[in-house]
């Protein structure tokens, strides 16, 4: 027991332990990893068949029969995943009509066809993936680092508390209280028409999952000062105070002076 | 209870007034005071909601001073909120959270005392529109309407000053805003910012100087300058409408004691409560939202509160001229709608009064007021004004407007610069037309009576409405209103044949005059009046055999003129 003791208290000992344990690790993670690998590709294999189906009738009128754009469409080759879940699931794509931005609508695909049309893009060329669980998991993020991270990035035309704001020529940038967490970290990704793209030298992994818990406070906060009016500032309590306040003080005025008959 | 027998109460209260009679001599002082009488109408008590809410204003600020600090220190949040810990922030912000978050009742004192500044704006603009369209501002209360144009600036500078303090997001973007308005100024622009500022925007002297002028300096200028107005007012008695009775030599109202003070104390807890309860209800300024300020962040849908929202429209809206010159850049574009189109408000605004009683001639004092239609040069040139203030209102909100519409922002601000330029004119056409029409309609209302509803069908089939004579109320106020003649168009020579040497400003002064007072309905005359009175008279008695009962009766209830001849017809 006491050389045991001994020999773990030895500096190298801690060395051998952490190499020993990667090496396990590592080694058992190739062997399962390998037999799943091997399962997916067929699966792989027949979702893009199928995303390539889908596109074909969907997409390609725009973006060209090999994705490779057309003058309706910019080309989706090197897009990556992230971008068709992005476009699709916010109901962006399949755009309806040409304007100054691509509007949300009601999604038009399920979510496996569009894992379907993602995996199908993503097999041209590689681009931003779909971000995986891990990646979306924001448990842990400092919320307050992601309201710094946030007022800097984002606010200018996302509004301080993401109600969204106007850019030029009738663009937007919208509100974000509806945009789900794997949205908002796709967003950022590959960055949809006019927004920046916040790929992982800019904004690496942790401050994107920062970013979203604190989208996703602001979404749950409540209101500590009673009706927020929106939360779009000084101009609904302009508004508020002419339209509502004025007029009951008003109406207050009248009676008190109206005559004693 | 007799009047003889005094309560001890009553002996109590006399005692105490011979006690302070025989020592400062206020009996006699009191007398003459509570004696006074205030004329009454609803849109008089407007000047009191700015009082009272400047009250309010005043007593929830003194409860925030007791833990704002005003310090631009960088320290690190550690307060209850978590999205900001560990967030650098100067001092000030720092403190704003703790009173929002920690200090009893500090957030609900935050938003009753921002809710009552804005209700403080808002009266202000209000009961200017009220003197103004009334005509109050007339000799003598011209250097009352001066000392309200003062008012209302530095309400403003008290505002702005308040909303900077916080130093969160918001109030830093329009001190950057500022701070590019002071560098506009020509040649000593930059020293002028540096001097403000203490050096670089932002600093770090910037918050501690502002405090001083938000709590001490504004406040006492404001104090002041309410206690001259107020004084004036008493003085020079308050104007009221005309009516029954009243002429411009008495005023008719409740006496101040009991019945005014009863009222004005109601009012004030009543302005007091709707203030209380909509900063306990509504969100005013959440300053946790917008963050702490650093010069490099600027947040979407950034705006001042609604006050300064005009100035900023007027920067939103004005295209981006600059002119270079020898190494100097001239900034138009900020210096045009940040100081010229304000000073050229302002100096409107203050010689109002003046120019009106220069082109009118008329020295009169005047206590009766005007009705807006009365006077439709005026009243057109102040919704003119108003229009163009709105628009430029408007545009300090247009990237609000642009989302909440959906329209792109740059055609907003086109709309917006064509708008400033058309509307404006337009509403003055509208306004003067409808000014006219009124008092067309008064006129008729005069000399054939008030349109009773009541058709009555002649024995040949044709069909006639009954009119029956105005009540005393509304026949006072159209036989009020005041004849003022534009000047006449000034002699080319004088009796002696000399030619005037100030031919060409009197020209000029004819001319103004007879835009402001050229256009009104000649009122009638003392005796088109009698006959339409004595004409009046005879066709009621005449008509009122041929009415049919029940019309008979609904005459009587609706207007008691009526009621003798229907009901003693002599069928
Ligand atoms: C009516 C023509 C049209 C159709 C149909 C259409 N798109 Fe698009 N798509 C566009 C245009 C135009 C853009 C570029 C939008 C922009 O950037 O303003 C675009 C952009 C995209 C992008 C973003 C590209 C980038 O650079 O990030 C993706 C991804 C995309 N489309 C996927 C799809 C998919 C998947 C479908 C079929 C479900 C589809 N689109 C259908 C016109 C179309
Ligand atoms: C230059 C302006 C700009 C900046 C900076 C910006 N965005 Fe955007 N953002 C946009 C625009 C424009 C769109 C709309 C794109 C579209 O419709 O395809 C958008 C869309 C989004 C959406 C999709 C919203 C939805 O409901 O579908 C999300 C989420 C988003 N942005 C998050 C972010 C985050 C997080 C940041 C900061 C890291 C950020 N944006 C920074 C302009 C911006
Ligand atoms: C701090 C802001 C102000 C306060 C507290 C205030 C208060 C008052 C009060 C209580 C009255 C008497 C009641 C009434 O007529 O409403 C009054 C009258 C008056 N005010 Fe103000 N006022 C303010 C700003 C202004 C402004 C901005 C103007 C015009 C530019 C103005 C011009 C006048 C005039 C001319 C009168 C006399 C009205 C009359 O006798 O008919 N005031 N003010």
């Amino acid at each position: 027991m006491k050389t045991l003791a001994t020999h773990r208290r030895h500096p190298a000992a801690v060395i051998v332990a952490i190499l020993v344990g990667l090496l396990v690790t590592g080694g058992l993670y190739t062997v399962v990893n390998s037999a799943t690998q091997a399962r997916s590709a067929e699966q792989d294999a027949t979702q893009i068949l199928n995303g390539k189906k889908l596109f074909l009738e969907g997409c390609s009128s725009c973006h060209g029969i090999a994705a490779q754009g057309t003058q309706n469409g910019p080309t989706l080759i090197g897009v990556g995943s992230a971008a068709v879940h992005f476009q699709v699931s916010t109901g962006r794509m399949p755009l309806a009509n040409p304007g100054a931005q691509a509007p949300q609508k009601p999604r038009e695909y399920s979510e496996t066809d569009i894992a379907a049309m993602a995996a199908y893009v993503a097999s041209l060329a590689p681009g931003p993936a779909i971000p995986t669980a891990a990646d979306l998991d924001y448990s842990d993020a400092d919320v307050a680092e992601g309201g710094e991270l946030f007022r800097a990035n984002c606010s200018q035309c996302h509004q301080a508390a993401g109600r969204g704001g106007a850019l030029s020529n009738g663009k937007y940038a919208p509100n974000l209280m509806e945009a789900t967490p794997q949205e908002i970290y796709e967003a950022m990704l590959t960055g949809p028409q006019n927004m920046p793209v916040f790929g992982d030298s800019t904004l690496p992994r942790e401050d994107k999952q920062a970013i979203i818990a604190y989208v996703e406070t602001l979404r749950a906060s409540d209101d500590p000062g009673g009706w927020a009016l929106g939360r779009f500032g000084p101009v609904t309590e302009g508004l508020f105070m002419w339209i509502g306040a004025l007029l009951l003080v008003v109406a207050c005025a009248i009676w008190i002076g109206a005559k004693v008959r | 209870m007799s009047t003889s027998q005094i309560s001890p109460v009553e002996q109590k209260g006399a005692g105490v007034a011979t006690y302070l009679d025989e020592r400062v001599g206020s009996n006699g002082f009191l007398r003459r005071n509570l004696n006074k009488v205030f004329p009454d109408h609803w849109s008089f008590m407007l000047g009191e909601v700015a009082l009272y809410s400047f009250i309010v204003v005043l007593l929830s600020g003194v409860y925030l001073t007791l833990f704002f600090k005003p310090s631009m220190v960088e320290v690190i949040y550690d307060g209850p909120y978590i999205p900001l810990k560990g967030v650098k922030m100067s001092e000030a912000y720092d403190s704003a959270l703790n009173i929002s978050f920690e200090v009893r009742g500090g957030l609900l004192m935050r938003q009753i005392h921002h809710w009552a500044a804005l209700f403080f704006m808002t009266a202000i603009a209000v009961h200017m529109f009220r003197v103004f369209f009334t005509g109050a501002f007339r000799k003598p209360r011209e250097m009352n309407w001066v000392v309200g144009v003062s008012l209302a600036m530095v309400a403003l500078m008290a505002g702005f000053s308040g909303y900077s303090l916080p130093d969160d997001l918001l109030s830093g973007t329009g001190l950057r805003i500022a701070e590019g308005i002071v560098l506009s100024i020509p040649i000593i622009g930059t020293w002028a910012s540096f001097l403000l500022f203490g050096g670089e925007f932002p600093g770090t002297d910037f918050i501690s100087r502002l405090y001083g002028i938000h709590i001490l300096l504004i406040p006492g200028i404001l104090l002041a300058l309410i206690t001259v107005h107020l004084m004036m007012v008493w003085v020079q008695k308050h104007t009221q409408f005309p009516g029954p009775a009243r002429t411009n030599n008495n005023v008719v109202g409740y006496p101040l004691m009991p019945i005014y003070m009863a009222k004005a104390g109601g009012f004030f807890f009543l302005v007091f409560g709707i203030i209380v309860i909509i900063a306990g209800l509504v969100q005013l300024n959440p300053i946790w939202i917008f963050g702490p300020y650093t010069p490099d962040q600027v947040s979407a849908g950034t705006q001042p509160d609604w006050y300064i929202g005009w100035l900023d429209g007027a920067l939103r809206v004005m295209p981006n001229w600059e002119i270079q010159a020898f190494g100097y850049t001239l900034s138009l574009n900020i210096l045009i709608p940040a100081l010229v189109i304000p000073g050229i408000i302002t100096t409107l605004l203050i010689a109002y009064p003046f120019i009106e009683a220069w082109a009118s001639g008329d020295k009169r004092e005047h206590h009766l007021l005007d009705r807006p239609r009365d006077a439709p040069t005026r009243t057109a040139l102040g919704v003119m004004a108003i229009t163009f203030y709105v628009l430029l209102w408007i545009g300090g909100g247009n990237d609000i407007i642009a989302v909440g519409f959906d329209l792109s922002i740059n055609s907003v601000i086109w709309a917006l610069r064509i708008s400033l330029i058309v509307l404006p004119p337009i509403a003055f056409v509208i306004t003067k037309r409808i000014c006219l029409a009124l008092q067309r309609r008064d006129r008729e209302k005069l000399l054939h009576g008030r349109e009773t509803g009541q058709i009555m069908r002649m024995p040949n089939g044709e069909f006639l409405e009954i009119h029956a004579p105005l009540n005393e109320e509304e026949r006072a106020k159209i036989i009020a209103k005041p004849q003022v003649k534009p000047l006449p168009q000034p002699p080319e020579t004088d009796s002696s044949g000399v030619r005037n040497p100030k031919l060409k400003k009197d020209k000029r002064r004819a001319k103004i005059s007879q835009f402001l007072f050229g256009d009104t309905i000649a009122a009638p005359t003392g005796e088109e009046i009698a006959h339409a009175d004595e004409h009046l008279a005879h066709e009621v008695i005449e008509d009122a055999p041929v009415m049919a009962e029940e019309e008979a009766l609904q005459i009587a209830h609706d207007g008691s003129v009526l009621e003798s001849p229907g009901t003693s017809g002599k069928s």
